[in-house]
C-alpha cells in the first residue's frame, strides 16, 4: 500500500496548517471526529462581508489520507462562498487524493468538517441577527 | 559513515538471511537436491544426513533431549495448528478445556475459535496494563477438563516476556500438556524447554535470519511423554506426526540459523539492546508526552520498543518516517480498521493506540541508523504535532477526555 503522490504532496507541504480566531463572529469552526477513532479534524473558515470564503485553515490528528483530505478542503474552500462550499462532496476529495476504499472515510470525515464549520458560522451569523434585531 | 536508505527496523515482522545461512543453504538447491524420504540411493541418504543435522543443532539449541523432539512444518503458524488441533483431538477423551491469554498471535486465536465452534472451551486469560499474563491466572482456570495451556514466550507487538517457568511448573504439576509459542522469544531471550517444563514448542526460521517457509514443532518424547493427531497426513513423514516431503534446503537453512545463535545471540542481545536503549533515550530526551507500551525495562525483549506519540496518529507518522520501516498499532495500519487488539487487551487508551509505534531492531542494525532514526522520529514527531489540533488544545489546557466528540458513524 504505497501512498499516492497526491497524498504524500499534502502533507509534505500543507498550505493552510494554523488557526483562526474562534471569537471572530465571521469564523466558523468545525471540529468532527474523536481521538479514540483516530482522526479529529479541525477545519475553520473565515467568510467575508460579501459571503465568500477569505481564508481558511485546518488541523489534523490523523492519517496521511485524512491529513490530505482535510487540507485539499481548506484549498478548495478558499474564495468559493458558503453555498457552493456546502456542495463539495466527499467523492470529488476521494477521487482527487486517489484514494484506495479503505480510506474513503476519510474524505466523508473531511466533509462532515466542511459542514460543521458552515453550521457554526451560520449559527454565529444567526445569534448576532437576532442579539441586533432585538436591540 | 551515512546511512543507506531504506532503514528496517521491523525485525518482528521478519529478517533478512543471514549469509552464512544462505550459504549453507545453497548446495542443496541444485547438488544435494535428493528427496530426504528417498531411501534407495545416496541422493537421498545425502539430503536425509543434512536434515537429521539440522534436526540436532535445532534440539541442542532449544535444550531439547532427542533431536527427533523436533518435527518440521511450513512455519510457527501451522506449528501453532498442530499443537492446539492436535492435542485437542488426541486427548479429547481426558477433556476438552483450554487456556491461552487474549494477546497471543492470531495463528492461536483464529485456531482456538475454530476450536471452539467444535465443542472446545477456551479461557482467554486477561492480561494486566503491561501486558503479563498471571501465573496465578492460569492456575486458577485450570479445571479437571483441561488439557492444554497455551502462552507466547514473548509478544510480538510490546515484548512482553512471559513466566514461562512457573506457568510450566503449575502445568506440569496439574499435568497439563504445556504449549509456548516461542517465535518471538527464540534467540533474544533465555529458553529451554527442560528448566521451563515446556512440552510443545513453535519455532519458525524467518524471525531468526533463516529462509521463510519453514518451522517446527518441538513435540516432547518424555517426561511426560507427549501425543497429538496429525494434520497433515500422506507418507507418514516427521513419524507420522505432518506428512510431506522436507524442505530440505529450508532445513539446513533453519539449522544453520539455530546453530549461529547458539555461538552468538547473548553477545547480540547486549549490543542490540545498548542500541534499542539509545533510540528511546534520544526520543523521550527530545520530545514529551511519550509512553512506552508495555514493561520497561523488564522482562522485555531486548530489541523491541513499542512507544506512543500522543497526539500524532501512527499511520501519519508512518509516512512522515516513510525511509523507515517500522510498524504501527493503529487501526489506520490494519485492513480491517481495528486498532491493536494487544494493546486493547492493556487496556491502553484507544488514542494511545492510534498513536502506537513498534520498531523491531535486529542483527544488522547500525549505531548510525538508530542517530539517524531517532532525530527523525523526534523531528518529524514536532511537525506533525504543528498539524494536530489535539497538541493545541492540550497546550491550551483542555481536557481532551472533557470533550464530547462527534465522531461520524458508518
Amino acid at each position: 500500500m504505497a501512498y499516492s503522490e497526491k497524498v504524500i504532496e499534502h502533507y509534505e507541504n500543507p498550505k493552510n496548517v494554523g488557526t483562526l480566531d474562534k471569537s471572530d463572529p465571521n469564523v466558523g469552526t468545525g471540529l468532527v471526529g474523536a481521538p479514540a477513532c483516530g482522526d479529529v479534524m479541525r477545519l475553520q473558515i473565515k467568510v467575508g462581508e460579501d459571503g465568500r470564503i477569505e481564508d481558511a485553515k485546518f488541523k489534523t490528528f490523523g492519517c496521511g489520507s485524512a491529513i490530505a483530505s482535510s487540507s485539499l478542503a481548506t484549498e478548495w474552500l478558499k474564495g468559493k462562498s458558503v453555498d457552493d462550499a456546502e456542495k463539495i462532496k466527499n467523492s470529488d476529495i476521494a477521487t482527487e487524493l486517489n484514494l484506495p476504499p479503505v480510506k474513503i472515510h476519510c474524505s466523508v470525515l473531511a466533509e462532515d468538517a466542511i459542514k460543521s464549520a458552515i453550521d457554526d458560522f451560520r449559527k454565529k451569523q444567526a445569534s448576532r441577527r437576532a442579539a441586533n434585531g432585538g436591540a | 559513515m551515512p546511512v543507506k536508505l531504506p532503514i528496517y527496523m521491523d525485525y518482528h515482522a521478519t529478517t533478512p538471511v543471514d549469509r552464512r545461512v544462505l550459504d549453507t543453504m545453497t548446495p542443496y538447491f541444485t547438488e544435494i537436491f535428493g528427496n530426504a524420504a528417498s531411501r534407495s540411493h545416496q541422493f537421498g541418504w545425502r539430503a536425509e544426513e543434512a536434515v537429521e543435522y539440522a534436526r540436532e543443532q535445532i534440539a541442542k539449541f532449544i535444550g531439547a533431549d532427542r533431536p527427533e523432539e523436533i518435527v518440521f512444518t511450513s512455519g510457527a503458524t501451522e506449528s501453532d495448528n498442530l499443537a492446539l488441533k492436535g492435542v485437542a483431538e488426541y486427548y479429547r477423551d481426558r477433556g476438552n478445556h483450554i487456556i491461552t491469554a487474549k494477546t497471543e498471535h492470531k495463528a492461536i486465536l483464529d485456531t482456538c475459535k475454530r476450536l471452539e465452534k467444535q465443542g472446545i472451551e477456551v479461557t482467554y486469560l486477561d492480561v494486566d496494563k503491561l501486558g503479563m499474563v498471571s501465573p496465578d491466572d492460569v492456575k486458577r482456570a485450570m479445571t479437571d477438563k483441561t488439557i492444554l495451556v497455551s502462552i507466547m514466550l514473548a509478544n510480538n507487538e510490546i515484548g512482553a516476556i512471559a513466566p514461562i517457568k512457573e506457568i510450566g511448573k503449575i502445568c506440569r504439576e496439574r499435568g497439563v500438556v504445556f504449549h509456548t509459542d516461542a517465535v518471538q522469544g527464540l534467540g533474544k531471550t533465555e529458553f529451554n524447554v527442560q528448566d521451563m517444563n515446556v512440552d510443545l514448542a513453535s519455532l519458525t526460521s524467518h524471525k531468526i535470519y533463516g529462509p521463510k517457509g519453514i518451522g517446527a514443532l518441538y513435540i516432547r518424547r518424555s517426561k511426560p511423554r507427549v501425543r497429538l493427531a496429525a494434520m497433515m497426513d500422506g507418507g507418514g513423514h516427521e513419524r507420522g506426526n505432518r506428512s510431506g516431503t522436507l524442505n530440505v534446503t529450508g532445513i539446513v537453512g533453519f539449522g544453520k540459523a539455530c546453530e549461529i545463535l547458539t555461538h552468538e545471540w547473548r553477545d547480540e542481545m547486549v549490543r542490540i539492546r545498548k542500541q534499542r536503549d539509545r533510540l528511546a533515550q534520544i526520543i523521550q530526551t527530545g520530545l514529551e508526552d511519550v509512553y512506552v507500551n508495555g514493561p520497561w525495562p523488564e522482562p522485555r525483549l531486548p530489541n523491541n520498543l513499542n512507544i506512543s506519540f500522543a497526539y500524532v496518529e501512527g499511520e501519519a507518522m508512518i509516512m512522515a518516517i516513510k525511509d523507515v520501516a517500522v510498524s504501527s498499532g493503529s487501526a489506520c495500519t490494519s485492513s480491517s480498521l481495528e486498532p491493536s487488539y494487544v494493546l486493547r487487551a492493556m487496556g491502553v487508551d484507544e488514542e494511545v493506540a492510534h498513536s502506537s509505534i513498534r520498531f523491531g531492531l535486529g542483527r544488522f542494525t547500525t549505531d548510525e541508523e538508530i542517530e539517524y532514526v531517532g532525530e527523525l522520529v523526534v523531528a518529524k514527531t514536532r511537525k506533525l504535532r504543528d498539524m494536530s489540533p489535539l497538541y493545541e488544545m492540550a497546550k491550551e489546557g483542555i481536557d481532551l477526555k472533557s470533550i464530547q466528540w462527534a465522531a461520524h458513524h458508518e
